[in-house]
């Protein structure tokens, strides 16, 4: 068989660039093979405070081309292809991507999620004209504008805080009467003279013509609408795994999660995932990371027994 | 590829009438149109003929970008005879396949 790596892992997110470090590291060949932007969603945050160590210079995209650097240091190969198929039926575990096939005696699953729609009309038809889900990227556009943020976790409210630094105000519209996200958080953006909130309330359409121009707002307990005037809105209601390429190969949750053991192991030997994919309660990029380091090691441990016996 | 900018944007891409133009609009913080400016780099080697390449810095040209309707990133636009063909949204671009099925087209 020509050339077999010993990890693939599929996703070059946090859990995916940590996993490529902890394989290389110990002088596995390992493959990680990126469909969009290495980095993955934690590349879209300008403001990643949480990482240990992370006081300085610690937006999402420096920290994780940081990692990316370090993976690569070790020997990680990178490429950019999108995984369209695969075959994990025999030892040797064969991954189809758009431009070629790659096999490998293990292979790590870090394909992370994606925000999640906020179900209003005329949303999708809206999106890069005024709705968007990346803070971070859209953000300047907005400078001296009015904008609103949908959601109440930790994300809507961090990107809500990091929008006044460019818009003239800021409009937090939860469909409950309080927030989720942590109390420092809340403190911060309760203290901020540009930030709004709208309670009880969904979003329940878009309107502008070419570009968003206002939003319907539905208050879920009265019932009553009314419409407010914004030029961006920014949804943050929460995530769905990308696990479509892996249904019928591997089990997942009726949510689409892959769920595992603490070793990372799926139900399919030799197959592993790590980070937001996985079934968990905690979705950082410092569980990513986590999970890699623990999913490479298992890897490693597997191919051996497996493997070099 | 053309650095277009309000100064050229109507010379370059409105009144340009030889071939389609292609302009890439991205941003200083925009991760997703960095990572992808070498796919299109070698999109222009390959298309370059047919299509004239421009890109369009957004933090420097927030103005332009809004009144081209342009409020996320990155937006991939192709403009024939001044007039919007195509519009690639962000959430139409996960890779430089995308760009490229759109610039097939033409
Ligand atoms: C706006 C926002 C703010 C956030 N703020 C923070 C914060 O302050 N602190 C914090 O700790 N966390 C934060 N997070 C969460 C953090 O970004 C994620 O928990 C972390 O990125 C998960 O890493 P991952 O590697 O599991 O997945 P991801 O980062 O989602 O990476 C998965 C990668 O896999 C790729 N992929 C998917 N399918 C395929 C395929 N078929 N073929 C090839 N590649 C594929 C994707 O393109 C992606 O790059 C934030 C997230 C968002 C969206």
């Amino acid at each position: 068989m020509s050339n077999v790596y010993d990890i693939i892992i599929i996703g070059g997110g946090p859990a995916g660039l940590s996993a490529g470090l902890y394989g290389s590291r110990s002088k596995l060949s390992v493959l990680v093979i990126e469909k969009g932007k290495f980095g993955g969603q934690a590349t879209t945050t300008a403001e990643l405070e949480n990482y240990p160590g992370s006081i300085e210079n610690c937006t999402g995209p420096a920290l994780t081309e940081r990692m990316k650097k370090q993976a690569e240091e070790f020997g990680t190969e990178f490429i950019k292809d999108e995984v369209v198929s695969v075959d994990f039926t025999s030892d040797i575990k064969k991954v189809l991507c758009k431009n070629g096939e790659y096999n490998a005696k293990a292979v790590i699953i870090a394909t992370g999620a994606e925000p999640r729609l906020g179900g209003f009309e005329r949303e999708i038809e809206l999106r890069g004209r005024g709705v968007s889900y990346c803070a971070t990227c859209d953000a300047d556009f907005f400078e001296g504008l009015d904008v609103a943020v949908i959601g109440g976790g930790d994300s809507a409210i961090t990107e809500a805080i990091y929008l006044t630094k460019f818009a003239e105000s800021v409009t937090v519209i939860h469909r409950r009467d309080s927030l989720r996200a942590a109390k420092s958080l809340q403190e911060k953006a309760f203290n901020n003279p540009k930030i709004k909130f709208i309670w009880n309330s969904v979003v329940t359409c878009a309107k502008g013509d070419e570009i968003l121009e206002s939003l319907t707002v539905k208050n879920v307990v009265t019932g009553e609408t009314s419409e407010i005037s914004v030029n961006g809105v920014f949804v943050f209601v929460g995530l769905n795994p990308i696990t479509s390429v892996f249904k019928g190969h591997i089990n997942l949750n009726e949510s689409g999660y892959i769920p595992t053991d603490e070793n990372m192991r799926t139900n399919v030997e030799g197959v592993f995932a790590a980070g937001d994919v996985r079934v968990k309660s905690l979705r950082q990029v410092i569980t990513a990371a986590a999970d890699g380091a623990i999913a490479a090691v298992a890897a490693e441990e597997y191919i051996n027994e497996k493997f070099n016996k | 590829m053309i650095e277009v900018n309000k100064d050229n944007f109507e010379a370059e891409v409105l009144n340009y009438k030889e071939k389609p133009v292609f302009v890439d609009y991205w941003g200083d913080k925009c991760e997703t149109c960095k990572q992808l400016m070498p796919d299109v780099h070698k999109l222009e080697e390959k298309y370059g003929d047919k299509i004239k390449f421009c890109s369009l810095n957004t933090s420097q040209n927030r103005r332009l970008a809004i009144a081209q309707k342009v409020l996320g990133l990155p937006t991939m636009i192709v403009y024939v005879n001044g007039e919007k063909a195509e519009v690639l949204t962000p959430d139409k671009i996960s890779s430089a396949a995308d760009i490229e099925e759109m610039l097939k087209k033409f």
